[in-house]
């Protein structure tokens, strides 16, 4: 089996998926742990995974109530070496097995980290599996409106309560649902461009998902909608370029994006610099040049600079580029769920 | 932030079992972050092998005990405004928590940097650190701290057995271990509270899965967790026991971040400032967790951390203790990111123990939450085949890796038991087991190891059966290069030669490549100097350097081979930085300083091994390899290197074997006319009885080429020549063994030095104040020499420029002497740095390896340097491990076992020969000492001294005959009876209940082993923390030296105060 990057390059590995083909735009996560939420991730839909850490498959595949989606939504997956021997109580499959039930293919036994350099170097571009070894057509995952194919089809409601949550779910990871639904919660979660406004809500969270945010114009339009009613509002990797677009600002896109467990994230607390280990998986940023005067930069990315969060000067709109819901990755974040929920309640008091 | 002006930083003292060199590498690190604040640093610390106390390091260095009593002369001499404690290992900070305890750090003003002393008090006594984690519904594991036998009982009664004892202050879980019943326990607790105030009684985790964090905080609540490690011995096994991983290869993302959140909640609620450990036990099945422990200082497990991910977390603590905050500063090995981040791998480590129990007598091989190992090796690769393999050859022990081993050895007789009970060779019993067929969920059922890391066990079993089958092709060679096999494995499977495996390798193409290690997984660029070779990739990641100077490093410390061989080698590397020359270092042990990141321009962290320092020279096209700074491992490599067209710099290799291989050796010493202690070359092992027995026993037996830079070895039996010869010869089968009379009551003498093509450059006498027949790594030794006259200083020299000419010598070497009445003989010659190098380089106050650096280069080294006339004494002292060494008897015997030494200086000899043994964990008496001398020579001869006790008023015990000699002598001598009496007072009541000081026994015969008291009054002394003296001409050293110098405290002056008188 061969993966053909879009500048030439070619690896060789063997098989250890489905033995299909696959197009996609390559990317790179630096995550030691974690295959099996990233795989589930909708957010990488389209994209061919390639794992810098070279050890995967450990611990195999749990049940699927663990995963952060129904299925795999990577496009392909590509490794140094797969573990062929799994072990942990958890564990219902191999990572093959679930490979090969979801269509997916996976390279094994290829210089992850030479790829990883040429990404690195020269942006993400697309790439292809071929189950032939022949070389195919590029195709662009991008041009399409990723998130429609992973939004749900209508709205469902979850958990009972006085307090109502919209979450416009544009491809999101089920634990962001797990750290919203607590006691006294009622979750809507609808398709991403359903016009939540006409809902009665005490607060909105706008999801992650695949993609370019400039494709999803219906959702910036509902965002705005809902910057006049004037509830808490928190965005989430996709959400957040979301809310920026609506806010009037403009995103563009990361040489070769943001894919780990461990990016460091700065905000300033009383003055002092707290800095937040987070989990990341994003291919687009906010340009801050471009951001309103009532807007402001909330969170800081401490390698590149680069936005990681925004917030509303005064208004309870809060959005962030990483995933407080971790799921691959650190919980240091998990606060901005309990403090989102905080900002509900006392909206909620208040009114 | 207040950045103090002058800070105090304590060192960890000798080496011993667990606290080993990795405290030189954090203290170095710490060093250099004070300084480069400009603020002054005073380092303590009586290690002088270490490269933290080089000069341009620290600005005063003092040579010192680690106690209360010279600390607190020191702080009232330098003034130091803090201190800092968490750079020297439990050492430091058990001496930094006493010195608050007494109020000098108060007294003296000087605040304590970093964790604050409370919250180090809370995670050192156990009953306060349950309490603390309670409040944050952390989990611990189930458990009572008790003060008193009676109280352990009832915990245990409570608890049910097994239970885990702990005890509270220690370091490598010293005093620790599983119990299985109530007489166990009461026996253990006898011992434990006599040196430990409070023991823990805890549930066993039996089976859980071990695993660490590292975690650094820092004074505006950033928390991060640097690394996290699994142990592939589970929960019983200490870590510095245990193969341990790093990443963790079967927790999954859940259990990852579960553990990590609880390790971050955890530290700061503790509020510590700087690096910790956090330890944790995980249930296999269940996911539930138990904190085990915290330790708020620099550890063996963060110096792995820092050598595992490149994040340098000791020059980070140091920092954050001056308060900074972790996002205020840079990633120092990519430069542009943030410190405040936690490291990607993209590659795998392992760490393996190193053990030299069969160093010990009657030590048992059993393993367990003690610990026993002296060192440690760490592997990189991209699989765990691949690491595991490396990480078995890196050993140095003989084993070629999981199998396939060309000397036949490690076949496990008893391995199921092996793999139940944990030995030392458990893994080998493992690979016994897998060839037998027993299954890996047997195994697993066993030993409690994950099946994950068994069925990678099971994957090498099987590649091996696979090769056996059929000719080498490329793709069995790639499969098996990338499951770790080395050429050497691969010639043994297939019945070839490596030479020709490898020539096969190459012709095919099949190589290695070169990988960065640069704490982001690539996702930066980096210009890191940190790499390793791997089969696992397609392309390198460096250019090859060209015009480099390699330095082949020591390998893992074991005993014989120590930090001191660390130190020449980052002394060779810095004096090659100031000619201007670009470097490469090769070297594989965590601990060490040479593989810091800002050593070496280039740093392998890989084998040294001929076929992977022939893979990296052919890579790198260096320019010249020195194979003479890190002990034996580089210097048995040199002809081989040599001969497949390694340029070696300084002496040829074929000279440095004519040295090395004894038959060779002692033929070229009768040539030259050198006298030598008459010899007989080994054959077999019964002519080596016959020809013992014709020379007369005690002899002297040298192996050649050594592993462990074992020298000589002196047997007086046929059962201990019996002994050390099987061993000798299974570590190194194919070199000879040389036997030899050995002459009884010599002095021994050494020279170290540097020659250039063959002609003498500089040189320095030391003197054992042993008798010849103590190990020279375990004999005191002193410079200037005391007792050694003029006339013979000069034939030892007249003979050493007589054999550095034979050998046409370039670069360092060392001699040892026998001298006894008129006579000198040369017992044997390395030709390369020995252990006594960084002794007499900072004694003499020139460094020899510079100036053997300087030659190696070809740079005119000639000069007049002063090494003799010394305004000063200084002496070295051995360090030794036996507390740790259950069972073993603490007599000098017939192979080294000291695990690291300390050196101080004085005015007089006898001055620097108490500190120095008070920095090796002497105490002086004050009262009681008891007194058990074998034989009418001993007595005799120690007559003098044992008057001169008297006269200071000490009250003397005898055994039985010693009292009844001292009666005759009119010296008073209290009588204490044999054990096998039964009467009271006997030696052992009188040992463990009559607060005895100071305990001299001297066996008949150096070295014998005798009756069964001088062996229980032995381990009993280390079990119960006695001072103990075993040899008589220390016995009188020391007395005198107690006479003369009054007993007091000692002068405490830096090393800047004893200054080379001509310079």
């Amino acid at each position: 089996m061969k993966f053909y990057l879009e500048d030439g390059a070619v690896f060789e590995g063997e098989s250890f998926g489905a033995n299909v083909s696959a197009t996609g735009e390559a990317v790179f996560t630096t995550g030691m742990v974690g295959y099996v939420e990233s795989l589930s991730d909708p957010s990488y839909t389209g994209q061919i995974l390639v794992c810098t850490y070279p050890l995967v498959g450990n611990y195999g595949v749990p049940d699927e109530k663990f995963f952060e989606s129904a299925k795999i939504h990577a496009a392909g997956l590509i490794v140094s070496e797969y573990s062929e021997n799994y072990s942990h109580h958890s564990a219902k499959q191999s990572l093959a097995a679930w490979l090969k039930k979801n269509k997916v293919p996976a390279i094994t036994g290829v210089d992850t980290r030479a790829i990883t350099k040429i990404l690195r170097e020269r942006g993400v571009m697309l790439g292809q599996i071929s189950a032939t070894g022949k070389k195919g057509k590029f195709v662009d995952p991008n041009k399409d409106n990723l998130v429609a194919k992973v939004s749900p089809a209508k709205k469902t409601v979850h958990g009972k309560g006085d307090t109502t949550i919209v979450l416009v779910d544009c491809g999101a990871k089920e634990n962001i649902a797990r750290s919203l639904l607590r006691e006294n919660v009622r979750l809507i979660r609808v398709p991403w461009n359903y016009d939540f406004t006409q809902e009665e809500y005490d607060g909105v969270v706008i999801s992650n998902g695949p993609g370019d945010p400039s494709v999803c114009g219906e959702a910036v339009e509902n965002i705005r909608k809902a910057f006049a009613i004037d509830k808490p509002m928190l965005g989430i990797c996709l959400g957040t370029q979301l809310m920026a677009l609506a806010a009037g600002a403009s995103t563009y896109k990361l040489k070769y994006g943001h894919r780990s467990q461990n990016q460091p994230c700065s905000t300033t607390v009383g003055g002092v610099v707290r800095s937040y280990i987070t989990s990341q998986n994003h291919g687009y940023a906010i340009d801050p040049n471009t951001l309103p005067s009532d807007w402001k930069v909330w969170f800081t990315n401490a390698n590149d600079g680069s936005v990681e969060g925004i917030r509303h000067k005064t208004k309870k709109w809060r959005s962030v580029q990483f995933h407080p819901e971790a799921a691959p990755g650190p919980t240091d974040t998990r606060f901005l769920f309990d403090d989102f929920l905080k900002d509900v309640a006392k909206a909620k008091k208040s009114s | 932030m207040i950045k103090p002006k002058k800070i105090l930083l304590l060192g960890s003292g000798g080496l011993r079992i667990g606290q080993a060199g990795e405290f030189d590498y954090s203290g170095s690190q710490a060093i250099k972050a004070f300084k480069e604040e400009g603020i002054a640093v005073v380092l303590m610390n009586p290690n002088i092998a270490t490269v933290q106390t080089d000069k341009g390091l620290a600005d005063e260095v003092y040579f010192l005990p680690l106690t209360l009593e010279y600390a607190t002369e020191v702080i009232k001499r330098e003034k130091p405004d803090a201190i800092s404690l968490s750079f020297g290992g439990q050492t430091a900070l058990n001496l930094g928590l006493l010195l608050e305890e007494k109020g000098v750090l108060k007294k003296y003003g000087v605040a304590v940097l970093g964790t604050p002393v409370s919250v180090i008090r809370d995670t050192e006594d156990r009953d306060l650190f349950k309490q603390r984690l309670n409040e944050i519904q952390v989990k611990t594991a189930k458990s009572f701290a008790v003060t008193t036998v009676e109280d352990a009982l009832k915990a245990a009664q409570e608890l049910g057995y097994p239970i885990m004892a702990r005890s509270g202050f220690a370091l490598g879980g010293e005093g620790s271990g599983l119990v299985r019943d109530k007489e166990a326990l009461s026996h253990k607790l006898g011992e434990v509270f006599h040196t430990n105030k409070q023991v823990l009684i805890e549930e066993y985790l039996e089976g859980w899965k071990e695993v660490e964090y590292e975690v650094v905080r820092d004074k505006d609540d950033n928390c991060i967790t640097v690394c996290n490690m699994e142990n592939l011995d589970p929960m019983g096994v200490h870590t510095g026991e245990s193969i341990v991983v790093a990443p963790s290869q079967t927790l999954t993302n859940e259990e990852y971040h579960m553990l990590r959140e609880v390790a971050i909640k955890t530290i700061r609620h503790l509020g510590i400032v700087g690096e910790c450990n956090i330890q944790y036990a995980l249930h296999p099945k269940t996911g539930d967790y138990r904190v085990i422990e915290v330790n708020a200082r620099l550890s063996r497990s963060s110096a792995l951390a820092s050598k595992a991910t490149g994040y340098p977390l000791a020059f980070v603590a140091a920092k954050l203790a001056l308060g900074y905050s972790l996002p205020s500063l840079p990633n120092s090995v990519t430069k542009v990111t943030s410190a405040c981040f936690e490291p990607a791998l993209d590659y795998l480590v392992i760490k393996m123990p190193r053990w030299d129990l069969n160093k010990f007598e009657n030590a048992n091989k059993l393993i367990g939450t003690e610990m026993k190992s002296v060192g440690e090796i760490m592997a990189i690769g991209r699989s765990f085949e691949e690491v595991f393999q490396k990480g078995l050859r890196m050993l140095s022990i003989g084993a070629d890796g999981f199998t396939a081993h060309a000397s036949g050895n490690f076949k496990i007789e008893e391995y199921l038991k092996e793999i139940k009970t944990p030995t030392t060779t458990r893994i080998f019993a493992i690979a016994e087991a897998l060839k037998k067929g027993v299954s890996i969920e047997k195994i697993h059922q066993l030993s409690g190891i994950d099946l994950w890391f068994l069925a990678k066990m099971q994957n090498l079993i099987a590649l091996e059966r696979k090769l056996k089958r059929g000719a080498l092709t490329k793709a069995t060679l790639v499969q098996a290069k990338r499951a770790g096999f080395s050429d050497k494995q691969l010639a043994t499977i297939t019945k070839s030669k490596e030479s020709s495996v490898r020539a096969k390798r190459i012709r095919l193409g099949v190589r290695p490549v070169i990988k960065q290690i640069d704490t982001l997984a690539g996702e930066f660029p980096a210009q890191t100097n940190y790499l390793y070779l791997t089969y696992h990739g397609s392309e390198n990641d460096v250019e090859p350097s060209k015009k480099s100077i390699m330095v082949l490093g020591s390998g893992p410390y074991c005993i014989g081979s120590s930090v001191e061989f660390d130190w020449s080698s980052v002394e060779a590397l810095k004096t090659l930085r100031a000619e201007g020359r670009e470097t490469i270092m090769v070297n594989y042990n965590p601990e060490t300083v040479s593989t810091d990141y800002d050593m070496s321009d280039r740093l392998y962290f890989d084998e040294l091994s001929l076929e992977r320092v022939l893979d990296i020279t052919e890579f790198e096209k260096s320019a010249g390899t020195i194979v003479s700074t890190g002990g034996q491992i580089p210097n048995n490599l040199a002809l081989a290197l040599s001969e497949n067209g390694v340029k070696v710099l300084g002496t040829a290799p074929r000279d440095i074997n004519r040295a090395e291989d004894r038959h060779v050796f002692s033929a070229l010493l009768d040539r030259l006319d050198v006298d030598q202690p008459a010899w007989v070359e080994l054959g077999s092992l019964t002519q080596a009885a016959k020809a013992a027995k014709e020379l007369g026993y005690p002899v002297l037996i040298r192996p050649s080429f050594v592993l462990s830079g074992a020298a000589m070895s002196v047997a007086f039996d046929e059962v201990s020549l019996v002994k050390f010869l099987k061993r000798a010869t299974a570590v190194s089968s194919d070199h000879p063994v040389v036997i030899s009379k050995f002459i009884e009551n010599a002095r021994e003498i050494e020279i170290d030095g540097v020659a250039q093509n063959g002609d003498l450059v500089v040189y320095a006498i030391t003197e054992h104040v042993e008798n010849a027949g103590t190990h020279s790594g375990d004999a005191t030794v002193v410079t200037p020499p005391q007792r050694t006259y003029l006339e013979t200083i000069r034939r030892a020299k007249g003979i050493t420029k007589k054999i550095i000419k034979e050998l046409k010598i370039t670069g360092p070497f060392n001699i040892q002497f026998l001298a006894k009445h008129n006579t000198i003989q040369v017992i044997e010659c390395n030709v390369r740095a020995s252990r006594s190098f960084p002794f007499v380089s900072k004694v003499t106050g020139h460094n020899f390896i510079e100036v053997a650096t300087k030659a190696l280069l070809g740079k005119n080294v000639k000069g007049n340097y002063q090494t003799l006339e010394l305004d000063y004494v200084a002496v070295k002292s051995p360090q030794f491990s036996h507390g740790r060494i259950k069972g073993a008897d603490p007599l000098l015997y017939v192979e080294m076992a000291s695990t690291g030494e300390v050196a101080c200086f004085g005015d007089s000899y006898h001055e620097a020969l108490l500190k120095s043994m008070i920095s090796a964990g002497f105490r002086l008496p004050k009262k009681n000492i008891l007194v058990s001398l074998g034989g009418e020579e001993n007595k005799v001869k120690l007559l003098p001294s044992l008057q001169l006790l008297s006269e200071m008023g000490f009250t003397l015990y005898g055994s039985e005959g010693t009292t009844d000699f001292m009666e005759e002598n009119s010296i008073a001598c209290k009588k204490v009876h044999k054990i096998t009496t039964g009467q009271e007072p006997n030696i052992l009541s009188l040992i463990e209940h009559g607060n005895i000081d100071l305990i001299i026994n001297i066996p008949t015969r150096p070295l014998a082993r005798e009756n069964e008291d001088g062996f229980v009054i032995r381990r009993k002394a280390v079990d119960l923390n006695i001072p103990l003296i075993t040899n008589r001409q220390l016995a009188e050293a020391c007395i005198i030296a107690l006479k003369e110098t009054g007993g007091g405290t000692l002068s405490c002056k830096p090393w800047s105060a004893y200054k080379p008188s001509d310079s």
